[in-house]
């Protein structure tokens, strides 16, 4: 019997010292969290596909959502950008309920995921000004080229997003969420269908935009190797219920695994093990 | 305020971005209606040439054809500015914007008023320097009449894109037919007289019916009646909050199901 146990009832980890933040020097910090999840849950036609998840995130924070296939981090993706409506449970993001201040908590929020390109038909420049204005940028332009120099975008300025390559899209994917300076940055599998090089570069990015900017970041991704990485703190979701929370490094040593990867093969394949 | 601006001209400034670069886009916008005007207006110079009654045919037939056009292309512009978002899967980036609902509708019609004025412009310009047709003939009554058929296809526009928006990319072959539909019971060419006593009704019930009785009725130097044009404006204004309620019913809907989250061709049934 290794490490904790789980309590099955609440689908909450019996983890006390788990919500902690840490900070560009690796210290946990106690500021006031960016996302705030509370006792969230989604069903589907009497399938509760979410199951009352709560969790927070927090400033300069990156948060690894892991699980299988079919777990819920995309339906929890979902909820928290305001394009799917809860059953039950609240999301509030920098301290703005979705549901009272819809749009002060969506200006503060941004996301790429890889079911979610930019349109094929726009340039790089056109995808990005529309984005800036749909965030009510005033000064669209100017961020707009910052943008496309801090991404090495500017040779494909005038390049239609949907002939760009791969990588090439997914910088451009990134470039769009970062253009509100956003507080809370949501990335589902932000380096799927990038070679090694790519995704390292990436990972590096979004690692030093945590580090530099004001902000809180919600990462899924199914390579444990990346998230291992680059979070702070993971959530292994199963069945729609939070199982097991806490430090990437530390955790598969807590039930007895020697890699993230291994504690991820026995959540999907037996989760209830981890309880002996 | 300023941000609300801003959020709309992003949707008018997709729509322009995507009509100045593509040949494709423009060309349909001008060519079937140029094709009508051309069509119609040999029609209504053979019918004044042979008919020995005093009926202009022009301002009657070639006038109602620019009329109908002008609502044709309220409605589509609304409704190609939607399906370019359905093309590109676009919903989940812009739905998960700031963006209202009602600031993405206000995008879509603000393009739909100018991709419309400007194809009325050429309407216009071919149908008097070809045919001699002057909309003046309709005298003031002309503005009522342009905005009520402009507020009527929007109103089909917006509840179009809500049966696309249900019913998934696939009911896009639903709604670019309405115009064909609605168009006997619209009695463009005819007086609602003209149709079946058990369909008259439903005439009744079409605002383009009242304008283009309006219509008629200057032509034959009859008055118009302005308690039909307050019908009109009435159920005019009716149809267009009922099809942004049924729009807003289905955007509600599809966040409630996930439907907004995952929208494709596969996913909708």
């Amino acid at each position: 019997m290794h490490g904790r146990s789980i309590e099955w009832q609440t689908g909450r980890v019996v983890v006390s010292e788990a919500i902690g933040m840490r900070s560009s020097d690796n210290s946990i910090r106690t500021d006031s969290a960016i996302l705030t999840v509370s006792g969230l849950s989604k069903e589907y036609d009497g399938t509760l596909a979410v199951d009352g998840v709560s969790f927070q995130v927090g400033c300069h924070e990156i948060l690894g959502l892991l699980g299988p296939n079919g777990a819920g981090k995309t339906t929890t993706i979902s909820m928290i950008l305001g394009v799917l409506e809860p059953s039950a449970g609240s999301v509030t993001i920098d301290g703005k309920s979705l549901v009272t201040h819809r749009h002060q908590a969506l200006e503060r929020t941004n996301f790429t995921a890889v079911y979610a390109p930019l349109p094929g038909n726009l340039t790089v420049r056109q995808n990005l000004r529309v984005f800036a204005l749909l965030y009510g940028l005033s000064a669209a332009s100017e961020r707009v080229e910052t943008l496309l120099r801090e991404f090495d975008l500017q040779p494909f300025r005038n390049t239609k997003c949907g002939v760009l390559s791969s990588g090439e899209q997914t910088r451009v994917a990134l470039a769009k969420a970062m253009i509100n300076r956003p507080r809370l940055l949501l990335l589902d599998e932000p380096t799927a269908s990038l070679d090694p090089a790519s995704a390292r570069e990436i990972r590096s990015r979004i690692r030093e935009f945590a580090i530099k900017e004001e902000v809180g970041v919600l990462w899924t991704s199914h390579n444990m190797y990346e998230v291992t990485e680059v979070c702070d703190r993971v959530l292994f979701l199963s069945h729609g219920k939070i199982l097991l929370e806490g430090d990437p490094k530390t955790l598969p040593g807590e039930y007895g695994k020697a890699t993230l990867e291994d504690l991820f093969v026995a959540v999907a394949r037996e989760p209830l093990t981890l309880e002996d | 305020m300023l941000v609300r601006v801003r959020r709309i001209s992003a949707v008018l400034l997709r729509l322009f971005y995507l009509l100045r670069g593509s040949f494709a886009r423009i060309v349909p916008l001008f060519a079937w209606q140029a094709v009508d005007i051309v069509l119609w207006g040999f029609i209504s110079r053979y019918l004044n040439s042979v008919s020995s009654s005093h009926l202009n045919f022009m301002p009657m037939l070639l006038g109602a054809i620019v009329l109908w056009d002008f609502l044709v292309r309220a409605l589509h512009g609304v409704i190609i500015g939607f399906m370019e978002d359905v093309w590109s899967r676009n919903f989940l980036n812009i739905f998960a914007t700031p963006l209202s609902i009602a600031e993405y509708l206000t995008g879509l019609i603000l393009f739909s008023i100018a991709t419309s004025l400007v194809v009325l412009a050429m309407m216009v310009l071919l149908a008097t320097a070809a045919f001699g047709l002057s909309l003046f003939v309709y005298g003031l009554m002309l503005v009522p009449f342009l905005l009520m058929l402009f507020l009527f296809g929007i109103a089909l526009g917006i509840f179009g894109a809500a049966i696309v928006l249900r019913w998934g990319p696939a009911a896009e072959w639903l709604i670019w037919p309405i115009p064909a539909l609605i168009s006997p019971l619209a009695c463009v060419f005819y007086p609602v007289s003209a149709l079946p006593s058990s369909v008259q009704w439903l005439a009744r019930l079409m605002p383009p019916s009242y304008v283009f009785e309006g219509m008629r009725q200057i032509v034959e130097g009859r008055g118009v009646s302005y308690a039909s044009m307050a019908i009109c404006a009435g159920l005019t204004l009716l149809t267009l909050l009922l099809a942004c309620r049924s729009f807003l019913g289905v955007y509600r809907q599809a966040i409630r199901t996930g439907l907004i989250a995952r929208y494709t061709a596969e996913t909708v049934s």
